[in-house]
């Protein structure tokens, strides 16, 4: 199982919270939209980044769990 | 500016006696009739009315064939049209079939020719796909900016009655959707469908697993499902007599620039651009370059269209693909630079105005190319240039942004003399001209106000 961080561009405003919150991630364009490392997270980088998704006035940063299945069958789930 | 001719003077490309096969019948004005349809096609196999295994056991064989023939989507993806009826066929629900005819693309009118010229086909078409996939109902989608084309659909729907209100077909429908660049992407079109503006969404979900209604929805091109009409007729063998191995059959070109009869030409896939231009009467003027796929392909110099062939394969090492089958030649007399600053005006005007990527970058690309048609840039255009390109590039809901920057930066490249030349002395003889590239004077799309006004 691994997390990765997406953001919805549809939804996304640029007010910039996920990179204050989520700098090692995240930086800001020239118009202040996200630039996103979207390799997986690896561990307390999933609790900031779930804050960070959280603080977003939009709820447009998307924190994506990712599971193995059985199957082979790779399952995506907002989180 | 160019006008692109009513294409009606279409003939068969190069020395395949097979050739019209969409095209077969079609005439200089008004659309065949269902009865003239009929007697040149034959009637259409369907198995509505047999036994409910029947019927399952015809839809399977149905994509079968469809696979077997090789068909891929002639919207511009090439998608494995086979692949594509599955999934649907597959999801959880009942299915919907949407058919597409939306045309934004201006570089683009093999669609509306097709649903103004020879709306059974794709009506055909479209039934057989909903067949395949278990769907209930179909809608055709017609461009509002080609009226024609949506009253040859609803003529053509009118005839067929009868047929299409009988208890086994699915419930058709004709939608009229507006003619702006991205409203035939298949969200926006399920979007607008749906009672929404006809602008792309964010995925996950795929319409194939939820689209209109949250049903799993089939979008197929109009000319894609033409093929479909056909194959369900012939068969997979029949359509693999023409084209390449890896791209079977025939397929819609609109070529337009200094050709004598510019317009909708079919061709066999992997035929010769050559031979395309000799179709068209031959070129009026000398070529400087080629636009393949419309205004979110790339371009080839004038250098090398000599020997080359529509082919998957031939047009890979140039960057280029045929797109929804858009062959634009520009004349040596025209100024790439002008025109490729046009086009990406253009095609940031076309935004749908949701993302910020989109919306700034493109934005911006289109200033600084205006910049260096005016010999206003400095001496760090290109480094402007790239770092736009790949901050714009792969950062929207859609694709629409990714095909611009494959055009402008296919331009760069393509014309890197001729950027310099401009950077350094300014506006040439040719950038006065009026431009060639066909683009309508204003954008057509009526959503250009930012895009936080469109929420509440």
């Amino acid at each position: 199982m691994s997390h990765r961080v997406e953001v919805n561009p549809i939804t996304c405003e640029a007010h910039g919270m996920c990179a204050e919150l989520l700098p090692e991630r995240i930086t800001l364009d020239e118009w202040g939209y996200p630039l996103i490392d979207d390799t997986p997270l690896h561990g307390s980088q999933v609790e900031h980044a779930i804050r960070a998704a959280r603080a977003c006035p939009t709820f447009a940063l998307l924190v994506k769990k990712e599971r193995t299945e059985r199957s082979g069958r790779v399952r995506v789930r907002s989180g | 500016m160019t006008e692109v001719q009513r294409p009606r003077e279409r003939a068969a490309v190069e020395s395949a006696p097979a050739l019209p096969r969409l095209l077969s019948g079609i005439r200089a004005h008004g659309a065949l009739t269902l009865e003239e349809h009929l007697a040149l096609h034959g009637p259409l196999p369907t198995g509505h009315g047999a036994r409910r295994r029947q019927q399952r056991e015809h839809a399977a064989m149905l994509i079968d064939e469809i696979e077997l023939s090789g068909l891929t989507g002639r919207g511009g993806a090439s998608f494995p049209t086979a692949t594509k009826l599955r999934a649907v066929a597959g999801a959880r629900g009942r299915a919907i079939v949407i058919a597409n005819g939306a045309e934004g693309e201006p570089a683009s009118l093999k669609d509306r020719t097709l649903l103004e010229a020879l709306p059974h086909l794709v009506i055909d078409g479209g039934l057989i796909a909903a067949e395949a996939v278990g769907a209930d109902e179909l809608i055709l989608c017609a461009c509002a900016t080609a009226p024609t084309s949506v009253e040859a659909m609803e003529q053509a729907l009118a005839e067929r009655e009868r047929e299409l209100t009988g208890g086994h077909a699915p419930k058709v429908s004709l939608a009229t959707v507006p003619g702006h660049y991205v409203a035939g992407q298949e969200t926006a079109l399920v979007n607008y469908l749906g009672g929404g503006p006809a602008k792309p969404t964010f995925t996950p979900p795929m319409p194939f697993e939820q689209g209109l209604r949250r049903r799993p929805t089939l979008i197929n091109n109009a000319e894609t499902l033409a093929h479909i009409a056909l194959i369900a007729r012939q068969g997979a063998s029949w359509f693999r007599q023409l084209g390449t191995s890896s791209q079977p059959g025939s397929t819609l070109v609109t070529l337009s620039g200094p050709v004598a009869h510019p317009g909708v030409y079919e061709i066999e896939n992997g035929a010769s651009l050559s031979s395309l231009i000799d179709a068209s009467g031959g070129t009026t003027a000398r070529v400087r370059a080629a636009l393949l796929g419309g205004y979110a392909g790339a371009w080839i110099s004038g250098g090398h269209l000599q020997g080359v062939a529509l082919s998957k394969e031939h047009l890979a090492p140039h960057g280029a693909t045929l797109g929804a089958g858009i062959v634009l030649l520009l004349s040596e007399s025209a100024c790439p630079v002008a025109e490729t600053a046009r086009a990406a005006r253009w095609m940031a005007g076309q935004s749908a105005q949701q993302c910020g990527p989109c919306i700034h970058g493109l934005d911006a690309l289109a200033g600084t190319l205006e910049e260096i048609a005016l010999g206003r840039a400095d001496a760090r255009v290109t480094q402007r240039l790239e770092r736009l390109a790949s901050l714009t590039s792969r950062r929207g809901a859609c694709a629409h942004p990714d095909g611009a920057v494959n055009m402008i930066s296919s331009a760069l490249e393509v014309f890197a003399t001729e950027f310099a030349d401009h950077a350094r002395h300014g506006a040439c003889e040719g950038c006065a001209r009026a431009g060639e590239l066909p683009l309508p004077l204003r954008p057509l799309s009526d959503e250009s106000s930012g895009k936080k006004g469109a929420r509440a």
